[in-house]
């Protein structure tokens, strides 16, 4: 047993924490909340340049070629900080799916162009059902000579409005076994036929809904085999979710820490009421929230990494987190009094983000009956 | 004991019920619950509306005595009234007007502050905000330094308050001003009313984390206040605030406003179908409800029970009953909806204004808004230990 | 970062499983923390003491110089097992904590007449440090050591002693200097055989009608000034070690994930009305959840195993694995009895009960959990105070 992380991986975050205090401060971070593109090109190309979009693109591709945990300590120090971007969007929903299994003809002409910073993707998976399982999947695309013609809608399409670029689960056969019916395709954004709409969230992360009217796309952008696309999805949503909950420890870190400091600062009745127990109780709760959470998701994490048989672990972090940051975000609110309920105290930065990331990839309800099911429940 | 309502009391009941059923039919069509649907440039005009309307009906201010405008309508009718204004989300009912200085003034104006601004407040032609918060006196209130100094027979106020809701359009303030500087808590505190048209205030709004602008700063700038506008003595305003302790205070309109909530919800799962199931079908969701309205159904209990303390006069039970009413209904309303955009799914992240937004967005707006229900008014921490040294006898600690 | 168990730990934890499965009477179960309540359960557990000695692994997580293999790891995984297939025997209190204190504090002499018979487990001690005025607040504690030549006279009353019906030994707290300020100033950490003459001892029966502890009454008991470990006055200090070895509460976390893994097979089988619990969305997602609670503890609890075998003394994150566990294992036990229904309610001796499986007394035995060795609000408080910097009240 080893429960530190690698003296590369402790660097790599420092580097991540610097980098992005300086150039995303909160300042910056409400003003690409309220831009309509919801991320900063500038800020895009710089994380480029640190490698960060490719960083688990293998190396031939001109990525780093590096694994899960290190993607894990980038998105803790990106949860931490906020950074609004279609980077999880891209690195975590878009490019896996290629990754595993794109054509080499694919690989050779995109993965490049995502590592350099030159191409934005996203997944557009779910649909107006808002599940993630292969029987939520309508939109259809049915083979027409040398292409593919989609047809129907995607909702809750992260920065789609962003993508150059999205990997559109479909579905291509009836009958049987839904996860027997799945291809994914690349589609490229400005494809005839395509109607992009974001729309307001909670998050303010561009979520979209994608309308796809007789898309025609060719037979080259299959990733995978036809039918066969539902196994990557699966793939993909495993790296996504290390994603999402290393964004969410990392938000809830940030959390504790300043409502400690508050908690320190703020004086009432003659003495800071950090001192009350009534807070110091709230705040060691919070405490164990957030290392109960970080443990669980090391150790998920670390699974998925070895290749592990891992779904009822990462379940059992996605329903342990999901909850966690729910209580951390309402009692950081609590413990800063009513300056927390507004918008420009950043509380509301990461209450909101707890909010949003709630349902994202499977709320506790579903994750809990993964875990049930493993039970043989 | 007995739980039914007298005859008198469900005839009344029904009128209210009747009344606000109609009139909420007349809400615009953005309209939205709670505090931005009185103060919001949709939910203003209907809120003066229905005022009108109320005041119209002599229901604005039933629990004052008539030659103000009321009926002295006992505490049980006043409870009846806010259950069901409370059920209908409606506005109308100048919290800060009708629902603080009003019986302020009539615990502790003189004749002539009274005969001055009763009768607007009853007939909804003058609003109220309350200017008592300041950045570094929220639970700790005593502490305020706004300060008052005496000019001849003025009082000149400058200082900073905050959470000022409604603010923007209101007309009148009440506030607190420190006339003793030598002492630093209760005992040097002045009540004053002023004309928000004044020279020298200016309000400014907060911006809650969803976007509203209900609350705001108000800034006080040599404000020229003549002593008339004192209420009570000087440096005797502090006790003036404890009038409060009359006022109904039951949280039952909060409770009524949840069991509203609590119907769309049910209404909204027994006609959606989300990740091919239906949502009233689910087991869980099923169970969710339940408790929610089991929560529902003791909150009312609860708050029918302060009433009945508050109308017995068993003033500390009702103190520490009304402390729990108030900590359960707002952690309550945070737990409902919460529950609403859970069940909702992605669809929980929906704000208002989106064509794909369920139910109007409200409940991803009330996710952000009901944690500021634990903290006005009295915090959660705050109210727990009123409850712990009024209510057990427990031991303060110095 | 690597999650898994080496080779030889795993190698280990099946040994221990074996050995559990040749040495423990089919379906014998101790209570918590190997707790036992009749004479022949006692010398069933004494025995399983005598063997663990055997084998050397009683103590083995001692530093090597004193006869232990300096393996926390081990000790948990010990821990664990035993106390999963709930399997008297460990020695909390002499292996555990007095040992510990006497290897810091405690002079040569001290070490040479104690510490071997503790590893053989030749020896019963109990712990006397709570009573009636001193629970949370220790330093409190009024039982009185008075010197008398080359004794000390000692008058008072220890409550919730475990094991003080069995006592061969005590490591009592006694107050030395009442004058002392601050209060723990004043404490000395003194050694007691239980022949002495003057000392009484009143089982006291819990809710789950077991005698888990007694009341201690001391009554002019003479004590060697030779039995005191450390400084006089400075006893306080020694009963910290004392209670800093064993962190990782692993107890009453393996008992709560046997119980979580017995509700699990509980709901598989049909009951006597026909119905399968977990077929009932409702039942899975509160079994999942409890499932999901007891890894995170287990992990908590291996973590401070972890940092002590790097050599970390873990303040903070022993607090945190101790509420954690604690509060699991009781919600557990609350959980799982109101699954049960009204089955639920049954003591293990109704013919009614699931043999297999029995939540009302599992519930019951959570009650304790909050409060035993540390409240859970004490927990807080340290967690607080030192884990997080905040400012004393």
């Amino acid at each position: 047993m080893d429960l530190d992380f690698t003296e590369e991986q402790d660097m790599l975050r420092n580097s991540a924490r610097d980098f992005l205090s300086t150039e995303c401060d909160k300042a910056t971070v409400r003003e690409i909340e309220e831009g309509e593109d919801g991320y900063s090109p500038e800020i895009w190309r710089k994380t480029a340049e640190l490698g960060w979009q490719g960083l688990m693109i293998p190396e031939e591709y001109d990525g780093m070629g590096m694994g899960l945990m290190d993607l894990l300590v980038v998105f803790e120090e990106i949860g931490r900080n906020i950074l609004p971007s279609p980077f999880l969007a891209t690195v975590a929903l878009g490019a896996p799916p290629i990754v595993e299994a794109g054509p080499e003809e694919m690989k050779k002409d995109i993965l490049p162009k995502i590592a350099a910073g030159e191409a934005i993707l996203t997944l557009a998976l779910t649909e107006p059902s808002a599940g993630y399982s292969p029987d939520c999947i309508e939109l259809k695309a049915e083979a027409k000579g040398d292409n593919f013609v989609l047809n129907g809608t995607k909702l809750f399409v992260e920065y789609a409005s962003a993508a150059d670029h999205m990997v559109v689960v479909a579905r291509t056969k009836s009958g049987g076994d839904p996860a027997d019916c799945i291809t994914l395709f690349l589609v490229d954004s400005n494809s005839q036929g395509i109607k992009i709409e974001p729309f307001a969230t909670t998050g303010t992360d561009k979520q979209c809904e994608v309308v796809f009217d007789n898309v025609s796309v060719p037979k080259s952008a299959v990733i995978g085999q036809v039918d066969k696309g539902w196994p990557i999805v699966e793939k993909t949503l495993k790296i996504a979710t290390v994603a999402k909950l290393a964004e969410m420890c990392g938000g809830m870190q940030a959390v504790l820490d300043m409502s400690v400091a508050y908690a320190k600062e703020r004086v009432q009745y003659g003495r800071p009421i950090g001192s009350y127990q009534a807070i110091q109780h709230m705040l060691a709760d919070m405490f164990i929230r957030v290392f109960t959470s970080k443990n669980i998701l090391y150790e998920a994490a670390w699974m998925a990494a070895e290749g592990m048989d891992c779904d009822a672990k990462l379940s059992t972090a996605k329903a342990w987190c999901n909850e966690a940051y729910k209580k951390v975000a309402e009692d950081g609110v609590q413990v800063h009094g009513a300056i927390g309920t507004t918008r420009d105290h950043d509380m509301g930065l990461y209450y909101r983000r707890a909010m949003a990331a709630f349902p994202t990839f499977g709320d506790t309800g579903d994750h809990r009956e993964v875990v049930a099911q493993s039970l043989g429940l | 004991m007995d739980f039914k309502l007298t005859p008198q009391q469900e005839a009344l009941k029904k009128e209210f019920e009747d009344f606000f059923e109609a009139e909420m039919k007349n809400a615009p069509e953005d309209w939205v619950w709670g505090l931005e649907g009185l103060f919001n440039d949709v939910g203003w005009p209907f809120n003066v509306y229905m005022a009108r309307k109320l005041a119209e009906k002599g229901w604005l201010v039933r629990p004052w005595p008539e030659e103000y405008g009321g009926c002295n309508a006992p505490m049980m009718e006043q409870l009846i009234f806010s259950d069901v204004i409370g059920y209908f989300c409606a506005p109308g009912v100048d919290p800060l007007g009708v629902g603080m200085i009003g019986p302020t003034l009539l615990a502790a104006g003189t004749e002539e502050q009274k005969r001055e601004h009763l009768p607007p407040i009853a007939k909804a032609e003058r609003f109220w905000c309350q200017g008592w918060s300041e950045p570094n006196a929220g639970s700790d209130l005593a502490s305020l330094t706004t300060r008052a100094v005496k000019d001849g027979d003025d009082w000149i106020i400058n200082g900073q308050k905050c959470w000022n809701t409604g603010a923007h359009r209101a007309d009148w303030c009440f506030t607190l001003a420190r006339t003793n500087p030598e002492e630093k808590r209760g005992k040097g505190l002045t009540f004053f009313i002023l004309d928000m048209k004044t020279p020298g205030v200016s309000v400014v709004p907060i911006v809650g984390m969803d976007g509203s602008t209900h609350f705001n700063e108000i800034y006080f700038d040599d404000v020229r206040v003549p002593s008339r506008n004192i209420i009570g003595e000087v440096n005797g305003g502090w006790v003036i605030t404890q009038t409060t302790m009359n006022f109904e205070r039951s949280s039952v309109g909060v409770i009524s406003g949840v069991l509203r909530a609590l119907n769309e919800l049910v209404q909204y799962c027994k006609e959606t179908t989300l990740k091919g199931k239906p949502l009233i079908e689910d087991p869980h969701i099923r169970h969710r409800l339940a408790q929610l309205a089991i929560d529902i159904e003791v909150g009312h209990a609860m708050s029918y029970r302060c009433g009945w303390l508050q109308e017995k006069g068993d003033i500390m039970a009702a103190a520490a009953a009304s402390c729990g009413a108030k900590v359960y209904s707002t952690e309550l309303w945070q737990r409902t909806a919460f529950t609403g955009i859970e069940i909702m799914g992605l669809y929980g992240t929906v704000a208002k204004g989106s064509k794909r937004a369920v139910l109007k967005g409200q409940f991803e707006n009330l996710a952000q808004i009901t944690p500021g229900y634990k903290l006005g008014g009295g915090t959660s921490e705050v109210m727990r230990s009123i409850i712990a040294w009024v209510g057990l006898g427990l031991p303060r600690i110095k | 970062m690597d999650f898994s168990f080496k080779p030889e730990q795993e190698a280990y934890r099946q040994e221990i499983r074996d050995f559990i499965k040749k040495e423990l009477p089919p379906g014998f179960e101790a209570g918590v923390g190997g707790h036992v309540e009749s004479d022949e359960e006692w010398k069933i557990a004494r025995s399983m003491t005598k063997k663990l000695a055997q084998k050397g692994w009683l103590n083995i997580a001692w530093p090597k110089e004193y006869g232990g293999q300096n393996n926390h790891m081990f000790s948990v995984i010990l821990n664990e097992e035993m106390n999963y297939w709930c399997a008297p025997g460990l020695d909390f209190g002499g292996v555990g904590m007095l040992a510990p204190a006497l290897m810091a504090h405690g002079n040569e002499e001290q070490k040479k007449e104690h510490l071997a018979k503790i590893a053989a487990g030749d020896v019963v001690w109990c712990q006397g440090w709570s009573e009636p005025e001193a629970g949370s607040d220790l330093p409190n504690l009024k039982t009185r050591a008075v010197e008398d030549g080359d004794d000390y006279v000692i008058n008072g009353q220890k409550v919730w002693t475990s094991l003080a019906h069995h006592a061969d030994w005590c490591f009592l707290l006694v107050k030395t200097d009442p004058e002392a300020q601050p209060k723990h100033r004043g404490i000395t950490f003194i050694l007691v055989d239980f022949k002495t003459p003057g000392i009484t001892v009143s089982p006291l029966v819990t809710m789950s009608k077991e005698r888990s502890f007694s009341e201690v009454f001391y009554d002019n008991v003479r004590v060697p000034k030779k039995n005191v470990v450390g400084q006089v006055n400075g006893g306080f200090k020694v009963a910290m070690t004392a209670a800093g070895f064993e962190r990782s509460g692993i107890y009453r976390i393996a008992l709560a994930l046997r119980n979580v893994d017995r509700l699990i097979e509980w709901a598989k089988r049909p009951q006597p009305d026909g119905t399968v619990p977990a077929k009932d969305p409702v039942v899975r997602q509160k079994l999942a959840d409890l499932y999901i609670r007891g890894r995170i503890a287990r992990l908590l609890a291996y973590r401070v195993a972890w940092l002590q075998t790097q050599g970390a003394e873990p303040e903070w994150e022993a607090s945190i694995a101790r509420v954690f566990g604690s509060e699991f294992q009781q919600y557990a036990g609350h959980t799982g009895a109101s699954l049960q229904g009204m089955y639920g309610m049954l003591m293990r001796d109704s013919k009614w009960a699931d043999p297999e499986c029995n939540m009302a007394l599992q519930s019951i035995l959570g009650i304790g959990a909050t409060i035993a060795a540390g409240t859970s609000e004490v927990q807080r408080n340290a967690i607080a105070l030192r884990g997080l910097g905040l400012p004393r009240g």
